[in-house]
């Protein structure tokens, strides 16, 4: 485990793993002229297959992962990945079909992507779904695009602006910068409610739409949605949710009801496809009846004798086109689709209702505890905020020093100074699939760091201890770039 | 419950912690007229075994093709031991590496898979990785627009030679960014037209795309291209596929300067075709251009006692910090794609590589071989190419496909969708995994369905 | 309590001016500024020759976990930049209105600087951003 060698450092000349290597075809590339090809052979490592085997597997176990730790990061969904539907996407049929394979030997793919359509299109009250963006900020590009798509098809070219939360995810105006939109942020009440009157100023022929979450990024249900959406709609605007949050009402809410005319949903959050250690995700989006033509492409539908075909913009000129090479991250909508269908119409909306027993069990466990709750006077949704500023400011423990500390417990920390306008937080969701066991594991380590913390601040400071490295030097990182390894 | 271990004893004693009677009470904050109704098109629950019947039902439909598709998409054999891997559950339930301290086994592999990439690119740094080949380009475009600040046009040469979905991709992402795309006209030979270019090209420009090998297959003169883009001011933007790499020149060293981007898609590096995703983009660049670099970087560091150790480092260019200022709004990329393509990398290494790309050449020099052979059917270039060709056939070629497919073969793709003049053609590609035999079926089957 | 010298300008965005004898204006980030941000990691220049107007972005600063603009205190052109930077950010965390300094603007009208802050009121103003 102490192993820190790169497996560039396992490396000599002329290892290799022979049972990969082809046969030599000398002369094979002679018609290439030699100014196209390469004089040096490109510096990749030569090392055994054991020495493979046994280097990643033992940089797997330097990870933390679901599979091995309670991971209760907020925002991020860390629910069980069910073995089942990575073994349902791995089947031979799904993983060797040619994207490009025509549809008559396409068929059984194409079936699965239209379930998953009209599935999505259900459990978000939306009217069309297109499943191609890969991952949520490519969902939300594809929503801002349709509404800048929408506006100009109208000739209203006034509307420069989207609206975003203070509290909202760096996503959203960074969505709206890449669609050429300003950014002006609404500020939240003390609640952690949109502020309704501020909302109502900023508003006007300029806006574009409005991004949001629901549950916000505070953790709690905003109860103004219905007059957000109002305001909004009065003013011109169109309203997008970004489905980041979505596990704590799936089942319960369709955001089509709340007044949402385009959205994107997680499907590495909220139908369980796994992380990946940074992905691959899936955004679909979903739209109201004013956004259908401008769906990204493509999508599948069905013709009356139940053949399935592909929608591309040939069929859908004002489409904002195709954002990638082929339909998408197509093995994550499988995953997602053998997740929804063990879950069924009947499971659906106990997501919803466990991932918010498990969030309130443990908010008042903490609270009980001795914890700062940021917002004590709300319901938690899936999710909600501690806040640690006052052992900062009388001890100088910092939220990232419980981060840290937690560590050596062997939980995850839950993510830390997120949203940015709760000082030393951390925002925990537990997810519906941990057991109360879990949850009380991790009111009794908060509970003996916030000890360590009283009787020996140092001790957390200087955390963690038990993991493959001691804290890291992030300054010496970014002022002496070492980005690639260079023997 | 499927997945929710809770006992109706634990609920009860939760509820009452909580101080409510119902979980239900626990939604009191949200409106009564907002609740969902019944979901009436999702069906109700299978078990594991219910739905993976349905599901392999579906896909045993899609099976038993051999494939001699390619444009963008390879059938490339996959070591063993790359998804054994790549498959723990610590690789795959992982989250992003925000945690350094908890992350090392993600974020040393990210790191030795920028030093992979960069020493097939001829590049100085490599990011973590974007969503494929399509939207990787447009970040790049993007990438180069933001870069280039010593050029005052905003024009982006794209050849006609480029992946039509990469076009289509770079212009639908780049498309509120005022940057102007113009295309370059190709010869006779599936490859941009450099006379045409030395006369009727810009005298300035941002940035030129350059695919190597191109959508047909054919590789372009790169180092003339290199140089007409830097005497113009532009920044090269290199496409490549990173197996060809292991056998072709790399962008770092194409022309008098080299390619200041490269980017591609990073399916063929141990990645099944899985209907098109996921598979993961890559971007390099020149070291001077690292701070435009969009994606997450990781750095190699110490902790505080000496010890080395890898950070997700450069954030401050990214969404979560620069918000709408940052330098793209990509926050989840490929990571687990990317495990896969280091571990295949690490396999094969330098020889293994070549050797692929050497067989892929030489069995699709054997396809084209065998199917020209057949009265009709023509090379339709001249010229070096890699392991993809464009054969012009006497009958249109998506009839074609589908004749051969009842006969169990993918053909290749039929390119008049995506080019008017180009209905009778048909891309082929024959990678290291096709036999003789299979090239023989192939050209016994074309054969019936011509003279059909 | 941060250190506001006396002599300077300030923007409310948190750079300083200093009139040189030679009529040039030098701009940097206050010790304030620096003290926000944390360790510096990057500086990102303007271009030499490059005109601006006051409230221009003209560059950036980065820290690991930050990242501002610095927005140009008066209108002029860019005459001179500090490369020392490059190789040690860390001079505007040590010496913020010293070696710290980030650019030099030769400027349309001198007056401009009687519309930023004095040290007073700068002051004042970082009193407030604390509580």
């Amino acid at each position: 485990m102490s192993d820190v060698r790169t497996i560039f450092e396992l490396s000599a000349q002329n290892r290799g793993a022979a049972a990969q290597h082809l046969s030599e075809r000398p002369g094979a590339m002679d018609d290439i002229p030699a100014s196209l090809r390469r004089e040096r052979a490109p510096g990749l490592p030569e090392v055994s297959e054991l020495q493979v085997v046994r280097h990643y597997t033992n940089l797997s176990r330097k990870n933390f992962s679901i599979d091995t730790n309670f991971y209760p990061l907020g925002s991020c969904t860390m629910k069980y990945n069910p073995r089942g539907a990575h073994r349902a996407a791995s089947l031979p049929g799904f993983l060797n079909r040619h994207p490009l394979a025509p549809d008559s030997a396409s068929q059984g793919f194409m079936a699965c992507l239209h379930e998953l359509q009209e599935i999505l299109k259900d459990v978000t009250g939306m009217q069309g779904v297109s499943l191609t963006p890969m991952a949520g900020a490519q969902g939300e590009f594809a929503g801002v695009a349709m509404i800048r798509a929408y506006h100009e098809a109208r000739g209203d070219h006034a509307r420069n602006e989207i609206l975003v939360p203070s509290a909202a995810h760096g996503t959203n105006p960074a969505t709206a910068a890449m669609c050429g939109y300003r950014v002006a942020e609404v500020p939240v009440n003390a609640s952690g409610d949109v502020d309704l009157e501020a909302l109502k100023l900023a508003v006007g022929p300029q806006t574009a739409g409005l991004m949001m979450t629901n549950p916000s990024t505070c953790g709690v249900f905003e109860r103004g949605i219905e007059s957000i959406a109002a305001v909004v709609h009065d003013a011109g605007g169109l309203l997008y949710y970004d489905g980041a949050n979505l596990n704590a009402i799936l089942g319960k809410v369709k955001p089509g009801s709340m007044g949402f005319d385009v959205l994107h949903m997680n499907l590495h959050k909220t139908f369980a496809t796994p992380h990946g250690g940074g992905g691959p995700g899936a955004g679909p989006v979903g739209v109201g009846e004013r956004l259908l033509p401008y769906l990204p492409v493509p999508f599948v539908a069905q013709d009356a004798k139940g053949a399935y075909r592909w929608v591309t913009d040939a069929e859908l000129p004002d489409s904002i086109g195709r954002l990638s090479a082929y339909a998408g991250n197509a093995g994550i909508l499988l995953r997602a689709l053998a997740y929804a269908l063990m879950l069924g119409r009947e499971g659906m909306h106990r997501v919803g209702e466990y991932s918010t027993l498990n969030a309130n069990y443990l908010a008042r466990r903490l609270e009980d505890a001795g914890f700062e709750l940021a917002y004590p006077d709300r319901r938690a949704t899936h999710e909600f905020i501690l806040t640690f500023s006052e052992s900062a400011r009388s001890r100088d423990v910092t939220a990232m020093d419980f981060a840290k500390r937690l560590l050596d417990y062997g939980i995850h920390s839950p993510t830390t100074y997120f949203p940015l306008l709760i000082p030393e937080c951390f925002l925990i969701e537990p997810t519906e699939t941990e057991t109360k066991a879990e949850l009380d594991a991790f009111v009794d380590a908060l509970v003996a760091i916030q000890r360590e913390a009283e009787a020996d601040p140092e001790k957390v400071k200087g955390a963690p201890y038990d993991l493959p490295v001691r804290r890291l030097d992030d300054v010496k990182a970014a002022r002496e770039l070492d980005l690639a390894w260079r023997g | 419950m499927p997945f929710i271990p809770h006992t109706a004893e634990e609920v009860q004693v939760m509820l009452s912690q909580i101080g409510v009677a119902r979980t239900e009470d626990l939604f009191d904050e949200i409106p009564q007229n907002l609740r969902a109704g019944a979901l009436s098109s999702v069906p109700a629950g299978a078990s594991e075994l219910e739905m993976l019947r349905k599901l392999g039902a579906r896909a045993a439909l899609d099976e038993s093709v051999v494939c001699f598709a390619g444009a963008g998409s390879y059938d490339h054999h996959i070591p063993a031991a790359v998804w054994d891997l790549t498959s723990r559950g610590e690789f795959m339930t992982a989250y992003t590496p925000y945690q350094a301290e908890a992350s090392q086994g993600t974020l040393q592999l990210i790191y030795e898979y920028q030093s992979m990439m960069t020493a097939l690119t001829g590049l100085d740094v490599s990011n973590a990785s974007v969503y494929d080949g399509a939207s990787g380009l447009a970040e790049a475009v993007l990438m180069a627009v933001r870069s280039n600040k010593k050029a005052r046009s905003r024009t982006v040469l794209l050849p006609d030679s480029l992946h039509p979905h990469y076009a289509a991709a770079a212009r639908n992402i780049c498309r509120h960014q005022s940057v102007e795309f113009v295309g370059m006209a190709l010869d006779h030979d599936g490859r941009v037209d450099l006379e045409a270019l030395e006369t009727d090209g810009p005298d300035e420009v941002c940035a030129v795309v350059v695919q190597q090998p191109n959508f047909f297959g054919m590789l372009e003169d790169v180092d003339a291209l290199t140089d007409w883009a830097a005497e113009r001011g532009g920044l090269v933007i290199a496409v490549v596929n990173p197996l060809a790499l292991a056998v072709l020149k790399p962008p770092g060293e194409w022309g008098g300067s080299g390619a200041d981007i490269a980017c591609g898609e990073g399916q063929p590096l141990g990645v099944p075709m899985s209907s098109g995703g996921p598979a993961f983009g890559f971007i390099c660049c020149r070291s001077a251009l690292v701070r435009q670099l969009p994606g997450r970087v990781i750095g190699r560091t110490e902790d505080l006692t000496g010890k080395p150790g890898f950070t997700l480092t450069l954030q401050a260019r990214e969404q979560h910090i620069r918000r709408g200022k940052a330098t793209s709004n990509i926050c989840t990329n490929q990571g687990l794609l990317v495990t896969a393509a280091t571990i295949h990398m690490s396999l094969l290494g330098p020889v293994g590589l070549a050797r692929i790309a050497e067989h892929c050449h030489a069995n699709t020099r054997a396809l084209v071989e065998a199917l020209t052979a057949i009265d009709g059917v023509e090379a339709r270039h001249q010229g070096p190419f890699f392991h993809e060709r464009v054969l012009q056939l006497p009958r249109p070629a998506d009839e074609v496909v589908a004749g051969l497919l009842e006969r169990g073969i993918l053909g290749g793709v039929a390119l008049g969708a995506y080019h008017e003049s180009m209905n009778h053609d048909l891309l082929v590609c024959a990678t290291e995994k096709r036999t003789d035999d299979e090239i023989g079926r192939y050209a016994a089957a074309l054969r019936e369905v011509i003279a059909r | 309590m941060s250190d506001v010298p006396q002599e300077l300008k300030y923007a409310r965005t948190h750079e300083w001016a200093r009139l040189e004898e030679d009529g040039t204006i030098t701009v940097g980030i206050s010790d304030h500024a620096q003290d926000a941000l944390g360790d510096v990691v990057y500086v990102e220049h303007p271009e030499p020759g490059q005109p601006v107007a006051a409230g221009d972005e003209a560059g950036v600063v980065e820290s690991v976990k930050a990242a501002s603009d610095i927005y140009a205190p008066v209108s002029g052109s860019v005459i001179a930049v500090n490369e020392a930077l490059d190789d040690a950010p860390e001079t505007v965390n040590q010496d913020p209105y010293g070696d710290g300094w980030f650019f030099k603007i030769q400027p349309d009208d001198v007056a401009e600087l009687d519309e930023l802050l004095d040290s007073e009121a700068y002051a004042e103003l970082c009193e407030n951003e604390e509580h």
